[in-house]
Parts: C-alpha cells; sequence; structure tokens
C-alpha cells in the first residue's frame, strides 16, 4: 500500500502538487492520468523519492519513508526514455541493481536470465541499448525495475515514446504481466485509452490536484466534473450540457423532442463513422455512428436529419 | 589524391559527390598545414644525419623531463578539469558565468606572459612566500595553468547531455552515490576526459613560452625539450634541433594514438 499524504511540490513558482493525497492499495495497478503539468509525474517521482516533497509524507506499506533515499524505498522506476545505462549491455543493465547489492555471481545470472525470459529479451542479453528498438529498450528497463524484486513498481509515461502498434502490444503485455506478478503497480499516462485499458483504478490529475479516483468503467459513465467528463473521452459541450458523442440519437423524420441538424461532414473509421452536424441554433455537435446505422438512414453530407441525446449530464 | 581517385572506378564504400569533395579538401588542407611541414622537418634532420645530438646525455634528460612531466599534468587535468566541470554544470553558484569565461583565459594570454606572471608570484620575491622559481614544480605550475581549459571543455558539453535519468535509475536500483558516478557516470564521460587528456598532453609536450622563465633551464634538471631545442638552434646546430623535435613529436604521436585506442574501447557500445 502506498500512501501519500497531503504532498506539495513547488518548482520555483510553480506549484506542481498542491496538498496531493492519494492510497495505492497493494497488488493493484493504478493510473495517474492527466494533461502534462498536472503533477502526474513528479507525484510518481516523490513516491520513488526521486523529486523530494515541500511537504506531505509518503509511506509504502505502513513505513514511513518520506525522509529516506531512493535507494533505500525498494521501488522499481521506469523511464519514459527508457534512461538505459548506455555503456552496459542488455544483461549487464538487468543486472545492475542485484550487482550493487552484491549478490553472488551465479544468482545474478540466473535472475537476469529469468528476467530476459519474461521479457523476451534471451537472445539479446549482449548487445548494447543503442542496438534495441525502442520497444525491446523499455523492456529492457521493466526487467531491470523488476530485479531487485521492487515493493512497488513505478511507470513514468513507459510507452509515451513507442509508436502507436508496439505501445498496443507493450500495454497488453504489462497487464498480463501484473496479473500473473500482483506487484503494486503505479503507471502515469496522458493517454486516457492507455489508463483505461491497463489500471484497476484510474487516478485523474489536473493543474496539481486529483479530480477523481475511481475504476474506469466508473470514471467514463459518473465523472466527477466537467474536466473528468472531458478528460477521459469526447464529448459535446451545449451549454451546460455534456453529451457523449454515442448518446445521440438520428432520425429522418421530426418527433417532439428531436431539433433539427444538418451533416456537415461524415467520417468512415471502418467499423465507426463520425459525423459532424451542425443544430439550426448554431451548436455543432459530433455524433459517434456504427456503420449499420448510417447505412440505414442513409446518411450523406447536406442531409437535414433530427438529433434527441439519450443521455446528458449537466454538472 | 583526390584527382586520382575520382579518375579510378569508385570502390562502394568511397565516399560520393559531396562527401568525396569533403575528404579531398580535408586531406589537402591537412597535408598542407600539418604534413608537410613535419615532412621537412624529418628530411632536415635526415639530410644531415646528426642522431647522435638526440642520444646526448642532455637531450635525453630533456625528452625524459618533458614526457613525465607532461604525463603528469595529463593525468592531473584529468582530474581536476573533470572537478571543474562537474561544478559548472551540475552546481549553480553567483558568478558561474565569470567563472566559465575564466577557464579560457590561458588560451589568450601571452603565454611568455604566463611566465613572467608564475615568476613573480612564485620566484624569489614571491608574494605568497613560495619560491618554487627555476625548479619542476615550477615547470609542473606553468604547465597546468596553461592546459587548464583542455579537460574542462571537452567534458562540460558531454556533462550537460548526459541523461541524468540513468543516475535516477541508478539510485532506484540502490546505487550508493559513488556507485552512480563510478559505474554510470564516469564511463559515459571517460572518453570526453580521454580527449582533453590527449589535448592537455600535446600542448604540454611542445609548450616553450610559459616555461622558458620560470624553470630556469638547468641542463639534466630543469631543461625541458623545447627549451634545449632551441639552444640547439642558438649553437648553430638545426639539424640537432630538428632531429630532437622529431623524436618528441614520434614519443606524442605514440601516446596520443594510445590514450585514441583507449577511447575508442570506451566508446565501442555507441553501435
Amino acid at each position: 500500500m502506498i500512501e501519500a499524504r497531503n504532498i506539495t511540490k513547488r518548482f520555483g513558482d510553480f506549484t506542481a502538487l498542491d496538498h496531493v493525497s492519494v492510497d495505492v492499495p497493494t497488488g493493484s495497478l493504478t493510473a495517474l492520468l492527466g494533461p502534462s503539468g498536472s503533477g502526474k509525474s513528479t507525484l510518481l517521482r516523490v513516491i520513488a523519492g526521486l523529486d523530494r516533497p515541500d511537504a506531505g509524507t509518503v509511506s509504502l506499506d505502513g513505513d514511513d519513508v518520506t525522509g529516506r533515499p531512493p535507494q533505500k524505498r525498494g521501488v522499481g522506476f521506469v523511464f519514459q526514455h527508457y534512461a538505459a545505462f548506455k555503456h552496459m549491455t542488455v544483461q549487464e543493465n538487468v543486472g545492475f541493481g542485484l550487482e550493487v547489492r552484491r549478490r553472488p555471481r551465479a544468482e545474478i545470472v540466473k535472475r537476469v536470465d529469468e528476467l530476459l525470459e519474461l521479457v523476451q529479451l534471451k537472445g539479446l542479453a549482449k548487445r548494447y541499448p543503442a542496438q534495441l528498438s525502442g520497444g525491446q529498450r523499455q523492456r529492457m528497463g521493466l526487467a531491470r525495475a523488476l530485479a531487485v524484486d521492487p515493493k512497488v513498481l513505478l511507470l513514468d509515461e513507459p510507452f509515451g515514446a513507442l509508436d502507436a502498434r508496439v505501445r498496443k502490444e507493450l500495454r497488453a503485455w504489462l497487464r498480463r504481466l501484473h496479473d500473473e506478478t500482483h506487484t503494486t503497480t503505479v503507471i502515469v499516462t496522458h493517454d486516457q485509452e492507455e489508463a483505461m485499458e491497463v489500471a484497476d483504478r484510474v487516478v485523474v490529475m489536473n493543474g496539481g490536484h486529483i479530480e477523481q479516483v475511481a475504476p474506469p468503467r466508473e470514471l467514463y459513465d459518473a465523472p466527477a466534473n466537467e474536466f473528468v467528463m472531458s478528460f477521459v473521452g469526447p464529448v459535446n459541450r451545449l451549454g451546460d450540457t455534456y453529451i457523449r458523442p454515442h448518446d445521440v440519437e438520428l432520425s429522418l423524420e421530426p418527433n417532439g423532442a428531436t431539433q433539427e441538424a444538418m451533416v456537415e461532414r461524415l467520417v468512415h473509421l471502418g467499423f465507426e463513422v463520425r459525423a459532424e452536424l451542425v443544430r439550426d441554433d448554431g451548436e455543432e455537435l459530433s455524433v459517434q455512428l456504427t456503420r449499420e446505422q448510417t447505412d440505414a438512414l442513409e446518411l450523406a453530407e447536406g442531409q437535414i436529419v433530427y438529433v434527441r441525446p439519450t443521455r446528458q449530464t449537466v454538472f | 589524391m583526390a584527382a586520382r581517385a575520382e579518375a579510378l572506378p569508385l570502390p562502394r564504400s568511397w565516399p560520393s559527390g559531396g562527401a568525396a569533395l569533403a575528404v579531398a579538401f580535408s586531406t589537402a588542407y591537412l597535408s598542407l598545414i600539418v604534413l608537410l611541414p613535419i615532412a621537412a622537418l624529418v628530411w632536415a634532420t635526415h639530410a644531415h644525419a646528426s642522431w647522435q645530438a638526440v642520444s646526448s646525455p642532455q637531450a635525453v634528460a630533456a625528452l625524459k623531463l618533458t614526457v613525465l612531466v607532461s604525463l603528469g599534468v595529463a593525468v592531473f587535468q584529468a582530474i581536476a578539469g573533470t572537478a571543474v566541470a562537474w561544478t559548472l554544470v551540475r552546481d549553480s553558484f553567483p558568478g558561474q558565468s565569470v567563472v566559465n569565461a575564466l577557464i579560457d583565459l590561458p588560451f589568450a594570454l601571452p603565454t611568455i606572459v604566463t611566465s613572467l606572471t608564475l615568476l613573480a608570484l612564485y620566484g624569489p620575491r614571491s608574494p605568497v612566500g613560495v619560491d618554487a622559481a627555476f625548479t619542476r614544480w615550477a615547470i609542473l605550475l606553468a604547465l597546468l595553468f596553461v592546459t587548464l581549459p583542455f579537460v574542462v571543455r571537452t567534458v562540460q558539453p558531454v556533462l550537460v547531455e548526459l541523461d541524468r535519468e540513468m543516475e535516477d535509475a541508478a539510485a532506484s536500483l540502490g546505487a550508493s552515490t559513488f556507485a552512480i558516478f563510478r559505474r554510470v557516470v564516469l564511463p559515459n564521460i571517460v572518453p570526453a576526459i580521454l580527449s582533453g587528456v590527449a589535448l592537455a598532453f600535446a600542448r604540454a609536450v611542445g609548450e616553450f613560452g610559459s616555461v622558458v622563465l620560470v624553470s630556469g633551464n638547468v641542463p639534466f634538471r630543469t631543461e625541458v625539450a623545447s627549451v634545449y631545442i632551441l639552444g640547439r638552434i642558438e649553437s648553430g646546430d638545426p639539424a640537432g634541433a630538428a632531429a630532437v623535435s622529431v623524436v618528441l613529436l614520434g614519443i606524442a604521436l605514440v601516446v596520443l594514438l594510445g590514450i585514441g585506442a583507449i577511447r575508442r574501447r570506451a566508446t565501442r557500445h555507441d553501435g
């Protein structure tokens, strides 16, 4: 269990964290989600001991570690830009934590072997980081962090520097890894899809504050405020009302509750079709449809349709 | 040489177009400015068959002193220069930009002025009560002064570029501050240190102006090679001077090649 209490951290005039408190239950996979500058990475670095908070406390498994250097916290840290030791081979990188702990040679070799197997880098043990792809480097980074059997695993935008396909693969792989090891894990990301996909719990941060802590589904269905509503998924804002693009019903005939709108643009994304509408009151509305719905309505650009929100949120 | 390369069928690895032009220019430039004078020097030596000048005890003593002191200076600057570069990059203190600018000053000062200054400061009438004039210590001080910028200026940019997160990673993996420096930072800056060391050594070997006044030029004791060479010229033995110069150059070349080899070993991972 990670408990951060009233953490405040300033960099000059900028307040990165303003009295932030958060709990991460043992064995969970928690995402810190927020835009850049929201304080999510700073919070992670404070938990790791890489940044010292101006106020507040951090405890790991009931142990107050606020004054303790990163060396003595038993955390594994994975960096966005890998932080690979450039001058060491893959196996030396992974074995580094055990090496500085002066573990017996045989034990290090065995453990490094297991980890390279786990992250599927077995054949590349003697390579240098410069000879690896981004995805391979990050898997090495994970193996290196796991080598010292950390109490908690902290990942700072671990897939942020990778291309979309590799990112998706590694996400799924991380989730599987967590399901096997149950290491308490915190992942920082600015990508709501990533947070929803891998995490059990999502902590939404903004401007040095926490906006909401909830499981992914609840976050989407019952956002605590406008910020969370618009950050965790696309949303139409009409005055005080927020409507998700898939919560709009389209018909060709008006009835009492509908409003007239014109199809300005249709974007075909395979199974999904996105329709950009302009209502007769001038408000723009983005609607998400399936291909079947579009075909049934014989939707075309310039056409007049009648819209009715099936679900809307007012804060 | 470049013209010939163009006339022949080009090997596949031979640079093409602009690159070939660049190679041609570099080769011609290097030949004209460096290789030609050195060739002339070697030729001057050989023509007068004056190799015995090199083996005279006084010449051997001067060469030995020069190489040993230069090696000492290079090793000292490796440590001190790295420390200065570290302070300039990693710490922030008032007057930092002034200190940063001061580093290059030894380059701007005419070396004979350096010699005069050091003589005034560490000579018989020393205001600080240290009389090192006409000793080997004086040579060391003069050479340290003129070689200060090299290691600082080669290490500084590498430290600026060094990924700080490597150090964070090492810390989170349990490495002590000392272990982080020795096992993570040092291996990454060693190539730059060696570059600076090579430059400092080369400068020290050939240094004349800053040494000539403070060293006293006592044969067998404080006479460095460059001063000995001037002595040969003044006594009407330019061939002997050339011979000693060639030996000095030869030793310098061997040391520089050695440093280069270590440097390549240290950067083998930048695949």
